[in-house]
């Protein structure tokens, strides 16, 4: 019984690594021509430079993104101890969107105009508007003491920064094509800077989301538990929000709203191991980067030479393959309470 | 405070509590008394779930808890964990947890942070969970069982901690007859150990199994002694209004509907 209990996570993570990086080295040989051969990339210096400065940091970034995404999703749900959360929950959503807005608002051009100036300046706006929501959602709420408030208090600012950003659409409906863009996601301007950053994050997270996770599995025998096992229940939960503002912000500043990764991911683990937070964590973080990086490979390739915007292809991918699951088995397999 | 008999595993003073802005506890003073078993028995809203939250040191209170002679405040949070043990009523519980990993949570007190569980903790689990007869399960998660088998598997959790005080709310909700016997067991056999036992119980006539008895109506307590003492089921009787009556039935006492 131990034995499989402890195997059968070590071998989904494992697969999951493994399919990553396939998708990866995938990932080299899909461009705006179509599919390309390895070798021909290999052999053909132009094609290589196209791989190094753009393929790869894209992929890279694209699995980067759903890693914190799916971390941020099941750190969500063991916080609020719902399955219905996601790494948007606290408003970082909305702020994200409203620091772009304002941003480009400021700038007064689409981020086509100077991409990598403007990106540069979009990155950190979104990443402002998302941690400053999820600090404002928490100075509303008077702390992390009460969950529920801290949930009503993310759809308050939630509302409240998504009324604003529509104010700023209406007065420059110009932006709105642009805004409409980074509301759907995209990896096209990832660079190895961002990579760099995301995987920095990404550890940080990770390290802090294993370190907390004794402090999610008492939770989740509710909130009187925990604190009877001497669980330091309301610090680590500080902690583990700030996590969760840090790993979205980070996610969202370079992708975008890239929408499902955070709340199907956990989803889609749970649906196929048993395991206590400490894993379920980076399991649906690796779960969350190979969703995205196949959802981005398909976004390149599906259309070629356009491209679809990569949160519809997250949506319908992760969607589609929860609802068959759910289809498939028990409701309460996928983490549905009754 | 009295000289008690026992020495004292549990004592309360002045304790005023509320829950939201409704004051719930008004002044309780209270001696539980270590190596013995004590029921809090009274009506629905006598606040007996309140006054055992703040006995565990859940519950922002006014008064003072001492746990083994020394403030529930003053003890370090692991320590007290490993001493006082509580087990909730409705608590939710994570459906995607195996019964193993539920129980196995009881032992987090006693490892290191991130610490694998050692041998000692291992037999804990098993010895808990086989007490509670959910060792058969231990793989299957909390949603593949039903009601009063899982509350079996919650109680396995609070028995792994192996705690000198084990504070219970309701721990026979759900529970057919022959498993509310194993309880009455375990608790016993826990007793026997020298853990002090306090229960809150809604059947009267489980209540009054227990060593001591304590009755509560409106947020005080109105009575507290023997459970085979009559003044103890007179206080019984009253704070349900003279609805029930205690009667001795086959060496047990047994409340009974009194009907009109």
């Amino acid at each position: 019984m131990k034995q499989w209990i402890r195997q059968r996570p070590l071998a989904l993570a494992a697969a999951l690594a493994l399919l990553a990086l396939g998708l990866l080295v995938l990932g080299t040989c899909v461009g705006s021509s179509g599919l390309q051969g390895l070798e021909e990339v290999w052999h053909d210096p132009v094609a290589q430079q196209i791989v190094w400065e753009i393929r790869l940091p894209r992929s890279a970034g694209a699995w980067g993104a759903g890693a914190l995404l799916g971390l941020a999703g099941a750190v969500a749900q063991g916080l609020f101890r719902n399955p219905l959360a996601d790494p948007y929950l606290l408003g970082s959503a909305a702020g994200a969107s409203l620091g772009v807005c304002v941003a480009m608002a400021l700038l007064g051009a689409s981020p086509l105009a100077a991409p990598w100036l403007v990106q540069l300046g979009l990155t950190g706006a979104a990443f402002l508007g998302a941690t400053g929501a999820v600090l404002l959602t928490l100075a509303l709420a008077r702390g992390v003491q009460q969950t529920l408030r801290l949930l009503l208090a993310g759809v308050v600012v939630g509302v409240v920064l998504g009324a604003a950003g529509s104010l700023i659409l209406l007065v420059q409906p110009q932006l709105m094509q642009a805004m409409q863009g980074f509301m759907l996601g995209s990896t096209a301007l990832v660079g190895w800077g961002a990579c760099l950053l995301m995987l920095g994050v990404w550890c940080v997270c990770m390290a802090l989301a294993w370190a907390l996770s004794p402090v999610l599995d008492g939770l989740s025998l509710g909130e009187g538990t925990a604190l009877s096992l001497g669980l330091p229940v309301v610090p680590m939960r500080m902690a583990l929000v700030l996590m969760l503002a840090l790993a979205t912000g980070t996610a969202v500043a370079h992708t975008g709203l890239i929408a499902f990764v955070g709340l199907a991911a956990p989803h889609l683990v749970r649906a196929m191991v048993r395991a206590g937070h400490a894993r379920l964590v980076l399991l649906s973080s690796l779960m969350g980067g190979a969703l995205l990086l196949g959802a981005d490979l398909l976004a390149r390739s599906l259309i070629a030479p356009g491209e679809l915007p990569v949160g519809v292809l997250t949506a319908v991918l992760g969607g589609g393959y929860l609802l068959w699951l759910m289809h498939r088995q028990n409701p309460l397999a996928v983490g549905a309470k009754p | 405070m009295t000289a008690a008999l026992h020495p004292l595993a549990l004592s309360a003073r002045g304790i005023r509590a509320r829950l939201g802005a409704t004051p719930v506890l008004h002044g309780v003073d209270l001696d539980i008394e270590a190596g013995r078993w004590t029921s809090i028995a009274g009506p629905n809203g006598a606040g007996k779930s309140t006054l055992l939250k703040v006995l565990a040191g859940l519950l922002a209170h006014e008064g003072v808890v001492h746990l083994h002679g020394q403030p529930l405040a003053a003890w370090p949070a692991r320590q007290r964990a490993q001493q006082l043990a509580w087990l909730g009523q409705n608590e939710v519980a994570g459906d995607d947890l195996t019964v193993w990993d539920v129980a196995l949570l009881g032992r987090l007190p006693h490892q290191p942070w991130l610490g694998r569980p050692s041998a000692r903790d291992w037999a804990a689990v098993e010895d808990a969970l086989r007490a509670t007869q959910a060792w058969d399960w231990r793989e299957r998660t909390l949603g593949q069982l039903s009601g009063g088998e899982r509350q079996r598997v919650l109680l396995a959790r609070a028995l792994s901690v192996q705690a000198s005080v084990l504070l219970m709310d309701e721990p026979l909700a759900n529970l057919d007859p022959p498993h509310q016997v194993d309880w009455l067991h375990i608790v016993r056999s826990l007793v026997a150990r020298g853990t002090t036992v306090v229960s809150v119980l809604h059947e009267i006539s489980m209540a009054l199994h227990a060593d001591a008895v304590v009755v509560m109506a409106q947020g005080r307590i109105t009575h507290q002694g023997a459970c085979a003492h009559p003044a103890s089921h007179r206080a019984l009787q009253q704070v349900f209004d003279g609805r029930i009556a205690i009667h001795a039935v086959a060496g047990q006492w047994v409340a009974l509907a009194r009907t009109p």
